[in-house]
């Protein structure tokens, strides 16, 4: 009898970590962002129909497809700047689909978002851009300081701190857009086209931001792309810390397995495929192989 | 779509913009330096061209008028007659059409630009409501700073006649001052400031609605501009006419 109420004690002191963990693990489980049957139309115009899918944590999503195909509603769906006409859109677990301004500023708190172009605010110097999210929360400037420069050099920008945005080259404008998206420590980031016109070394080094948020910061992210090598090194590489802290990207290898990045083919409102990147590379189907090498 | 329905969703659309950037007053965060920078822009921005528009009109006032009074003997109400055209009438619709021009170009263009650049979706994304951080300061401004512009343009438009009256037609100053002050009565100062207050939220509202319904990348932003100052001018004619005709009802039901 004595033995039995010690025994219900320790089970009682073990439940709210055991309720802890399982939270934990719940959280973990759920996915990031998840479309559930989600229709959209502009007058007669089919974006979306009946799209379906999930984020999981920590993943890459590649959503490819030509140009009006809906990959970028896909995006402003996310972050509620649109509404569907039917179907449920989940992020972080929360049903966002029918939720009002204030609650949607509430999420977007969680997302970062990567505009085409940068999307910089013209009239704001590098260092208010990056620190735009923490003014408008009136955090103490000695804080804002700290954290601009910290994403500022996540970025390998520091230099280009107290320039404007019309001094910044392309490239250099789209790696502040990441570094202002980064400010608050986003679980998810949203890429839309970040490489579209830019030379091959600076879209690679765009991507490898990419690649070292999915793999060193846990960030969930969905890479809206029509360029293919943009998938090329996301899917392949992963990032490693040494431990003098240094990044390495290293190809993936018979010892590893990208299991956090997966690729997703819209067209004409519809997704055609979804799967790893080599089986996208190894699919038969025209419109794929078509897109993929060009003819 | 044809053009009442057009209109009709336009019109929708703008009191839409107008009740949310009310809304923007009542809650936080509240935009000061925003709206201190506009009030800058727009109030001390104009104050040159506004004070140039009253002087040369109140001059001009005087130049045409003052040989026809002379005919019938009565150039001593010369003052009179530019007081009550230019404090009811002229002060404050050539001080809202100048600013339509000058202010209502620049916020079109400035949040057109930041439409096709992306950077409202970007504020968006970042959490914050153009709404708030755009438009509702730049209506509070025009709002307060377009009575006091009509106000130094009325005033300097008094001088111009005055200098006119004055140095080309010998009249007495004193004789222009006194019959300035007899134009100058309760009814037409409670006009002259109420109508611009109307004015800055046409302007003001027009001018942020064609900006953040921009499309079609620059050369969207330069039909906006444009359809910002158009809309914004006519709109200030027309609803001078209605409010002369509304104020002057309620003057005369409160005998002002």
């Amino acid at each position: 009898m004595f033995d039995e109420a010690n025994n219900q004690d320790d089970v009682d002191s073990e439940n709210p970590e055991n309720e802890h963990i399982s939270d934990a693990l719940k959280r973990r489980l759920l996915p990031a962002i998840e479309f559930r049957d989600v229709d959209l139309a502009f007058d007669d115009q089919v974006i979306l129909d009946k799209v379906s899918f999930s984020v999981r944590r920590g993943e890459t999503k590649f959503i490819l497809g030509g140009s009006g195909s809906g990959k970028s509603t896909i995006i402003n769906m996310i972050l509620g700047l649109l509404k569907p006409d039917g179907g449920h859109i989940f992020v972080e677990g929360e049903d966002i689909t029918d939720f009002d301004d204030v609650e949607l500023m509430r999420i977007r708190k969680h997302i970062g978002m990567v505009f085409q172009e940068g999307a910089l605010f013209d009239s704001l110097s590098v260092y208010d851009n990056v620190a735009y999210r923490l003014h408008e929360a009136r955090i103490d400037e000695d804080e804002v300081e700290h954290e601009v420069t910290r994403m500022l050099r996540f970025v390998d920008l520091e230099d280009a701190i107290d320039k404007m945005p019309a001094e910044l080259s392309g490239g250099m404008r789209r790696r502040v857009g990441i570094a202002r998206a980064l400010v608050g420590n986003p679980s998810i980031v949203l890429f839309d086209e970040p490489t579209a016109g830019l030379d091959p070394p600076t879209a690679r080094t765009i991507c490898e931001l990419a690649i070292k948020l999915r793999d060193i910061e846990d960030v969930s992210s969905i890479f809206v792309t029509h360029e293919m090598n943009n998938l090329e090194y996301i899917s392949s590489e992963y990032a490693t810390l040494d431990r003098k802290g240094q990044i390495h990207y290293e190809l993936e290898g018979e010892t590893s397995c990208l299991i956090n990045t997966e690729v997703m083919m819209l067209r004409d409102g519809n997704i055609i495929f979804s799967g790893k990147g080599a089986e996208l590379r190894d699919s038969k189907d025209p419109y794929i192989r078509k897109f993929i090498r060009g003819k | 779509m044809n053009l009442l329905t057009q209109f009709l969703f336009e019109l929708q659309a703008i009191t839409n913009l107008f009740w949310r950037s009310l809304k923007g007053l009542r809650k936080k965060p509240r935009y000061f330096p925003e709206l201190i920078s506009q009030m800058d822009q727009i109030g001390v921005g104009s104050l040159g061209i506004v004070v140039l528009t009253g002087f040369f009109t109140g001059g001009v006032l005087i130049l045409q008028a003052y040989p026809t009074l002379e005919y019938y003997g009565a150039q001593s109400n010369a003052g009179q007659g530019v007081a009550t055209s230019l404090i009811r009438e002229l002060g404050p619709v050539l001080t809202a059409l100048m600013v339509a021009g000058r202010v209502g170009s620049s916020i079109s263009a400035e949040l057109g630009s930041m439409v096709v650049s992306q950077q409202i979706d970007a504020m968006r994304a970042l959490g914050t409501s153009p709404v708030r951080k755009l438009v509702t300061p730049r209506i509070i401004a025009l709002l307060i700073t377009l009575p006091l512009l009509t106000v130094a343009a009325d005033l300097f438009g008094l001088i111009g006649g005055g200098i006119v009256a004055n140095q080309l037609y010998g009249l007495d100053i004193n004789l222009y001052v006194s019959s300035v002050r007899t134009g100058t009565d309760i009814g037409a100062l409670v006009t002259g400031i109420i109508k611009p207050i109307f004015f800055g939220v046409i302007i003001g509202l027009i001018s942020c609605y064609k900006g953040l319904s921009t499309t079609g990348g620059t050369v969207g932003v330069g039909v906006s501009t444009t359809q910002a100052v158009v809309a914004s001018s006519i709109n200030i004619i027309i609803a001078d006419f209605f409010l002369s005709k509304l104020l002057q009802s309620l003057m005369d039901s409160t005998l002002f």
